[in-house]
């Protein structure tokens, strides 16, 4: 198991470096010249000269990329253009906001989807399921900022019970940001939880554990949930860069100082530093968190963890 | 002249079994189709949106009704003089709407276009060849999808400026590595067949199979996800828009209307109800359509 962590660690490293050198390029192609916007009315040729070269724009653009690269490893991010205060403040002061939707967006898809894709996959036919299939299919459809406005309507501005934005009132202020992001990939979670059991309940394996005299519970548990489990995983895995882009959207709807918020109003200010830096530390997340999913995958499927067995694990 | 007509039934007989034969080929799926009540919901409301759109012209003049100001009509309710009400500028709700449906599926249907054409070109190369090109070809891709779609059109947006090209281009280009990855896979599963070793064997080059024999043949897989990728497309317009990198005001579009009306959406909910619905229904026209024909044309995948 061991072995197979550090593979997937060192095959992480290029990943993560072709990704900033990808959107590192993409700011590099940014048109216009920011010391000009920096200076505003004191511009002159002399001037944006200095300035360049205090800011180390002046350098040939595979000269910035290294120089870049390696303040990342020191967790210098640069210097934004508007305040000229470190990007990295800024960007470690909001991301606690975004990482904290995402993962109450990551319980609320899995917590809800899941059970609810089981119980409807072990009565298919019934009201229950074909609810839940209406549901799943509508719930997929569902524009998330417009899904946001709508809660905020009947939530906070009709029945007054939860805040519409800001992060000031502790638990109560996550509850409709979470539901807003997870929606798309809760019915998506339950969608595939609910197939991947019809197909399970109908293997060799669950009619012999029934004949043998196993409960109905337990047969549904220990041999059909395991089995059922791999393709809701990676919807789950697959979905943590897709609720990274759809954060950007709620913490516009409910005014969430977070990482996404920052990165649209650093593209309205055309302050290159700041949007560099927020895309990099949403990328390095995805990369880790499709790692994460990965060693999930080694501890519950059983052919993995046999081929690194040798020795460790 | 006594035998002609004897040999003459026969063969349009076989002129006829023929044809009957490959009728019958495009009808079973047809009918198929029909059997799936969900993908011709789907299918009806498509229609009616994109006719919708076609004829946005005839029910409400651009510029004189969508985008021109009028401060005495503000905030009209519904179903009064003007069908889903007035907005904050006075401008019919509804005109705004289905001229937004032009503006979103041109840009929607023309991005995926882009993207097809990059994604399909790189993911056929590297199923048709493997190797060394698939590899290489691929762990790119892969590196751009660790961007989520989203973030990789913000970028490319917020690098190049706000312009209806540059949003085509950079959704387009956002769901280039997606679009490989579906070519490559439905090339791959074809590129072993017998039809292509017989292509290669009356000495048609490579790009005349991979254009005439393979890609033909994968025909079914990539359209259910282009129709998907055109759901996602809108989509992503919308929430461009929402968050002002996309479509900017006048121009009447979903998600302009939506971060236009949010402001005032507490006393006239109308404002971000009528357009929300239009984006809900578009996605979920073509989810159920893109559904149904998966299950068309693969019916092993139905349950």
């Amino acid at each position: 198991m061991i072995r197979y962590i550090l593979k997937r660690l060192l095959a992480m490293i290029p990943v993560i470096l072709a990704l900033t050198f990808v959107v590192f390029t993409i700011m590099y192609l940014t048109p216009g010249d920011p010391t000009a916007r920096i200076l505003g009315n004191e511009y002159t040729a002399e001037a944006s000269a200095i300035l360049k070269t205090e800011l180390g724009i002046d350098r040939p653009f595979i000269v910035q990329y290294f120089s870049y690269l390696g303040g990342l490893l020191q967790g210098d991010f640069g210097r934004s253009y508007i305040t000229m205060a470190p990007v990295s403040d800024e960007l470690f002061a909001r991301f606690p906001n975004t990482f904290t939707i995402v993962i109450w967006a990551m319980v609320f898809c899995v917590g809800v989807g899941l059970p609810i894709g089981v119980l409807s996959a072990t009565k298919p036919n019934s009201v229950f399921s074909n609810i839940t299939m209406v549901i799943s299919l509508l719930g997929v459809s569902l524009p998330i900022f417009w899904l946001g406005l709508l809660l905020i309507l009947l939530f906070s501005v009709n029945l007054g019970w939860l805040p519409a934005g800001s992060m000031n009132h502790g638990f109560r202020s996550i509850i409709l940001p979470a539901i807003t992001l997870g929606a798309n990939y809760m019915a998506n979670v339950m969608r595939t939880t609910r197939s991947s059991m019809l197909e399970a309940i109908r293997q060799d394996y669950i009619r012999t554990a029934r004949a043998k005299g196993v409960d109905k519970g337990s047969v549904i548990r220990k041999h059909a949930l395991p089995n059922a489990l791999m393709p809701t995983i990676t919807v789950v895995g697959m979905n943590i860069g897709a609720l990274l882009g759809g954060a950007v959207l709620t913490e516009t709807v409910f005014s969430i100082p977070g990482t996404g918020r920052l990165l649209v109003d650093s593209i309205g200010s055309r302050d290159t530093p700041m949007v560099l830096g927020c895309l990099v530390i949403m990328a390095v997340c995805v990369a880790i968190s499709n790692l994460i999913v990965d060693l999930i995958y080694a501890y519950i499927d059983p052919r993995i963890k046999a081929e690194y067995a040798g020795g460790e694990a | 002249m006594a035998e002609t007509p004897e040999v003459k039934t026969y063969s349009t007989k076989k002129d006829f079994m023929k044809k009957f034969k490959k009728k019958s080929r495009f009808m079973e799926l047809w009918y198929r189709f029909l059997k799936n009540k969900p993908a011709v919901i789907g299918l009806i409301l498509f229609i009616t949106i994109v006719l919708l759109a076609i004829c946005a012209p005839l029910i409400a003049d651009y510029n004189e009704v969508a985008i021109k100001i009028d401060m005495g009509n503000r905030f009209n309710p519904p179903f009064t003089d003007n069908l889903l009400g007035t907005d904050e500028f006075g401008r019919d709700i509804f005109a705004r709407i289905v001229h937004g449906a032009r503006i979103s599926l041109t840009i929607g249907i023309s991005a995926i276009t882009v993207s097809f054409l990059l994604g399909g070109a790189l993911g056929s190369i590297a199923g048709f060849f493997g190797g060394r090109f698939d590899g290489w070809i691929m762990r790119a891709m892969d590196v751009f999808l660790c961007l989520p779609d989203m973030l990789l059109a913000i970028a490319i947006v917020a690098a190049f400026g706000v312009s209806t090209l540059n949003i085509t281009l950079a959704i387009g280009l956002a769901f280039t590595p997606r679009m490989s990855r579906v070519v490559r896979a439905a090339v791959m599963s074809v590129r072993g067949n017998e039809y292509v070793e017989a292509a290669r064997c009356i000495g048609a080059r490579n790009g005349r199979i991979i254009t005439r024999h393979v890609l033909i043949n994968c025909v079914g897989p990539i359209i259910v996800q282009i129709t998907l990728y055109v759901a996602n497309a809108i989509l992503t317009i919308s929430a461009l828009s929402f968050i002002g990198l996309g479509i900017e005001i006048p121009t009447p579009e979903w998600g302009n209307m939506l971060a236009e009306g949010r402001a005032a959406m507490r006393q006239y909910p109308h404002l971000v109800i009528a357009p929300g619905l239009a984006i809900f229904f578009t996605i979920l026209s073509l989810n159920l359509l893109g559904d149904g024909l998966r299950d068309t044309l693969d019916p092993r995948l139905k349950q």
